[in-house]
């Protein structure tokens, strides 16, 4: 239990996704402009985060290692998650229609997430069990969600300074995400 | 529309350069390019798979139902994906290594994805195939660009390839900041503010 407890402690903080690891930069730049939207992309991954870590687990383990496909892992994956999402999509439709009018517009952007891809990836490569997958997912998308609205946050201030014109939009939120990221690096001589 | 065949190729270099211009394609970006021999093996890696998406999406566009079109692009780019993967483990092991995850990681890099939808899916073989070498090119030199200042800064030393070479003498004190996480957000902000400045209409 402790065990479980450091990994999900190292994936929210130390091993940020977003900051550290420079995985999912593209929502992270395109959300981050507005608090509302920084949110529901939030909301969003950590959704979809758990679900395809979990089932590309499975299928990892139960089907590509079992008949000797693990050649044919990326394709398996991408598959898996654009199913994923779309399933989710009309599940949501359906059943949930107010947390779909939310996340709506954003479940079909994760699917070229790398975020998504890169952790069950991570998952794979670090030959995590079960539990651990689960819980890698879980900690790698509160990470991701806390530091797109940490930084959404920041964003908002700088629309309203005065920013060199050159500077301006793009680059200076790069600026911000890299001092931001030197304060999650801080992080790392805690485990 | 009737953009001559060089303009196709060309306006990957420098108009349409995808990290800095379109800002696609930034995790990669920021990941690889610790080292000059990173961001090469990672551009290659990436303008092959452009080069191939882009013709096999171009060849099969009437073909591909407009309503699964997305599903189908993405199984193609796997695919070419999943050749370089093999490709680099047969011949370069090394820089597979190093690269980890970024390289099955291109199915998802927006670069590409963008490309197939926004040019191959409407235009010729040979015209996607001169855009895809031509930003792909564009994004191998952008990569190499942001790799020598963050390496020569942050190490003092290029690698081109396998052994880095010395610049700045053993009495430089490395700007080690560079080579991290923070280094690289800021220097891409830096170098996008430097491209802003030089200027594009």
């Amino acid at each position: 239990m402790g065990d479980l407890f450091v990994l999900a402690i190292s994936c929210i903080l130390i091993n940020n996704i977003l900051l550290a690891q420079y995985l999912g930069n593209c929502p992270f730049l395109g959300t981050s402009k507005k608090m509302e939207t920084a949110i529901g992309m939030a909301m969003a991954v950590v959704f979809v985060l758990v679900l395809a870590g979990v089932f590309t687990w499975m299928t990892n383990t139960y089907f590509l290692v079992k008949y000797d496909l693990e050649y044919l892992r990326t394709v398996a994956f991408i598959l898996v998650i654009a199913s994923l999402v779309q399933f989710v999509e009309m599940f949501l439709k359906k059943s949930i229609p107010a947390l779909y009018a939310g996340l709506g517009i954003f479940l079909p952007l994760i699917t070229t997430n790398c975020a998504v891809m890169g952790v069950c990836l991570i998952n794979v490569n670090e030959e995590y069990n079960f539990m651990q997958a689960l819980v890698a997912s879980f900690g790698y998308a509160v990470g991701f969600g806390l530091a797109l609205i940490l930084f959404a946050g920041v964003r908002e201030k700088t629309l309203l300074a005065r920013v060199p014109r050159p500077l301006q939009d793009t680059s200076i939120a790069l600026v911000t995400a890299g001092m931001l990221s030197l304060t999650f690096l801080a992080f790392k001589g805690m485990v | 529309m009737a953009k001559s065949l060089t303009q196709e190729f060309v306006k990957g270099l420098w108009d349409e350069v995808p990290p800095f211009r379109l800002v696609l394609g930034l995790c990669p970006t920021l990941a690889v390019t610790k080292s000059i021999e990173n961001g090469i093996g990672m551009g290659v890696a990436t303008t092959f798979v452009l080069v191939g998406s882009n013709v096999l999406v171009a060849a099969l566009r009437k073909f591909i139902p407009a309503k699964v079109r997305i599903a189908c692009y993405i199984v193609i780019i796997a695919t070419f994906v999943t050749v370089v993967e093999l490709l680099m483990q047969a011949y370069a092991y090394p820089l597979f290594l190093k690269l980890g995850i970024f390289i099955p990681l291109i199915v998802v890099n927006c670069i590409v994805l963008g490309r197939a939808e926004a040019f191959a899916s409407k235009n010729g073989v040979f015209r996607s195939l001169l855009d895809g070498l031509g930003i792909g090119i564009g994004y191998t030199l952008a990569l190499m660009a942001l790799a020598a200042v963050r390496e020569l800064i942050g190490t003092g030393a290029l690698t081109f390839w396998v052994t880095p070479i010395q610049v700045f003498g053993p009495a430089y004190k490395p700007f080690s900041f560079l080579v991290q996480a923070p280094g690289a957000f800021m220097a891409l902000g830096l170098m996008l503010c430097l491209m802003n400045l030089a200027g594009k209409k």
